[in-house]
């Protein structure tokens, strides 16, 4: 059975912002049927930030588009709190053709702000990602920090209560990422949202998350999960980050190659 | 959800000049710009040139073929004497409203087929047929329909220009980036409100160049209907050819030429061309060198 309910009242603290049970979403039909994700239980809290870490083609991009409402799962039970959450993917998607501030609007205007209202809004959200003086600029005369910015700013616009985000930072260079990281943590720690953020990268996943969700490939299933009680903010070349790091990195390998030998196996 | 206001001002916030500024680029880009106005002109020149040979090859009589010169002449007289203003004022006039019902036709049809999936598959085999077919073959239904009058002109303009604008909006439409409606719709965009705000922003340069492919069509049709079609008291760019042939004028014949051959230049560069690049630059496409 599939349930998906977008507008849920979250009146009881136990509600997390987004349930998953039993979730599973298969690709092609019959005989060539992928199984992408496998029977998937995941709850995200309130105001956590939760990291799902994976090899490519783990399926955890399929994941955060069901959640998305993107894609529909083949089964399961799939609930987000506080409607449609906001969505963050690795090229910014910032509309071309508009400047910095018409894309911030573009949320507000299909939620039906009032034009003062979003102008407001639309300051204070670029002075948050550090944009204020760029309102006018168009994407192509932006960086790609900044257009990852401005499309952070886009989100956050959608006044969601979670946030997803799809190897946002995946393009950028090690140090502009760096910036970035702080720049999240600092917007997430701030704004209290819900986050659901996709990577590949270990270390990343080791600087940002609450609890870190790992996934293992065809079929992508929750191999195991980590609770990260490291101070914030947090630096990513900390020893604790480190750590953390190199021992996801070794279950990442080993969930990898367990992959590989059953592949092996069936070949 | 309240949000504060950090004060931070980071440095890579300076690094946004954008490209087209650098100093840099900016001298091979005038050397660029200069080449683009002067390469035609020698093109022009060539063609005058070799036009002038043949004349002199002794190819054709000069009755029949005359040179560029006395061509020139001619067409200066007709310039100085108002005639080619008038003849193009009754032409253009044409051809604007023949454009102008193609545009909304074109449009509309072509919206409701990238929006409906079967009438696409419907229609899009005998649209992509429409748009293949010579006008011409449409000028004897339109003469038995509308007998010889402003109307049948119109309606063969339309059924040129109509098709290729419609197919050049649902194939400007088909190559919007999905990430685009997929951001579009989790920002709440659906239906019409995600064609008109996403789609149809991102599908807007290979509109226009289905809109520049249906003036070329239109202003093709007209011209044949012009040779066909012509009204005694309108004294059309067309009719005027058909004249000058009629009446063995071969220096006519061609200052006439010159004169479609020009407005048809004058409206792809000038009004196409332009809305063309104003549409690259703001979506920092314009690389282009002319060359």
């Amino acid at each position: 059975m599939v349930l998906r309910e977008r507008v849920l009242p979250m009146n009881s603290e136990r509600d997390p912002a987004v349930r998953l049970r039993d979730l599973s979403r298969a690709h092609g039909k019959a005989e060539q049927r992928v199984l992408a994700l496998d029977r998937i239980d995941l709850d995200v809290h309130e105001g956590e930030f939760v990291c799902l870490l994976g090899a490519s083609g783990c399926g955890k991009s399929t994941l955060l588009h069901l959640v998305a409402g993107l894609d529909e799962p083949t089964s399961g039970e799939l609930r987000v709190a506080g409607g449609q959450p906001a969505v963050m993917f690795q090229d910014s998607a910032l509309f071309p053709w508009a400047t910095v501030e018409e894309n911030v609007s573009f949320p507000m205007e299909m939620r039906g702000l009032a034009p003062k209202a979003r102008a407001e809004r639309i300051a204070e959200l670029l002075d948050l990602v550090h944009l204020t003086g760029f309102a006018q600029h168009r994407p192509h005369q932006l960086s790609g920090g900044m257009r990852q910015r401005a499309a952070l700013a886009r989100a956050l616009a959608q006044d969601a209560r979670v946030l997803l985000m799809d190897e946002p930072f995946g393009a950028l260079d090690a140090l502009l990422r760096d910036r970035l990281h702080d720049e999240l943590e600092r917007v997430w720690q701030r704004t209290g949202l819900t986050v659901l953020f996709v990577t590949h990268n270990p270390r990343e996943a080791a600087r940002l998350a609450d609890r870190v969700v790992l996934l293992s490939s065809r079929p992508g299933r929750i191999a195991q999960e980590f609770e990260v009680d490291i101070e914030r903010p947090r630096r990513i070349d900390s020893p604790e980050v480190s750590q953390l790091a190199r021992k996801l990195t070794d279950r990442l390998k080993e969930v990898i190659h367990a992959t590989a030998d059953s592949e092996a196996l069936e070949a | 959800m309240r949000l504060q206001t950090p004060k931070l001002s980071k440095p890579e916030a300076r690094v946004a000049a954008p490209r087209a500024f650098d100093a840099g680029d900016a001298g091979q880009a005038q050397r660029a710009s200069r080449l683009a106005y002067l390469s035609p002109l020698v093109a022009l020149a060539v063609a005058i040139a070799l036009w002038q040979a043949v004349v002199w090859s002794g190819w054709k009589p000069e009755w029949v073929l005359p040179g560029p010169w006395p061509v020139a002449k001619r067409l200066w007289t007709e310039l100085s004497t108002g005639e080619v203003l008038a003849a193009a004022k009754i032409t253009l006039g044409r051809a604007l409203a023949g454009f102008a019902i193609s545009l909304v036709a074109g449009t509309l049809v072509g919206i409701t087929m990238a929006r409906f999936g079967w009438l696409r598959a419907a229609l899009g085999g005998l649209i992509a047929g429409l748009q293949t077919m010579p006008s011409v073959v449409w000028f004897p239904l339109a003469i038995l329909f509308f007998q010889l009058g402003e109307a049948a002109i119109l309606f063969v303009i339309v059924l040129g220009a109509a098709p290729s604008i419609a197919v050049g909006l649902v194939s400007a439409v088909d190559h919007v980036p999905p990430l685009l409606l997929r951001v579009g719709r989790t920002m709440g965009a659906r239906g019409f409100t995600l064609f008109r705000r996403v789609v149809f922003p991102a599908a807007l340069p290979g509109y226009v160049a289905g809109l520049k492919q249906g003036w070329a069509f239109s202003w093709r049709s007209l011209m044949a209907g012009e040779l066909m079609v012509f009204l005694a008291d309108r004294p059309s760019i067309g009719a005027r050819l058909h004249f000058a042939r009629e009446l063995s004028d071969p220096e006519g014949l061609l200052a006439w030429m010159i004169v479609v051959l020009s407005i048809g230049i004058v409206v792809d560069l000038v009004v196409f061309g332009r809305l063309e690049r104003r549409l690259r630059e703001r979506r920092g496409l314009a690389e282009e060198t002319g060359s």
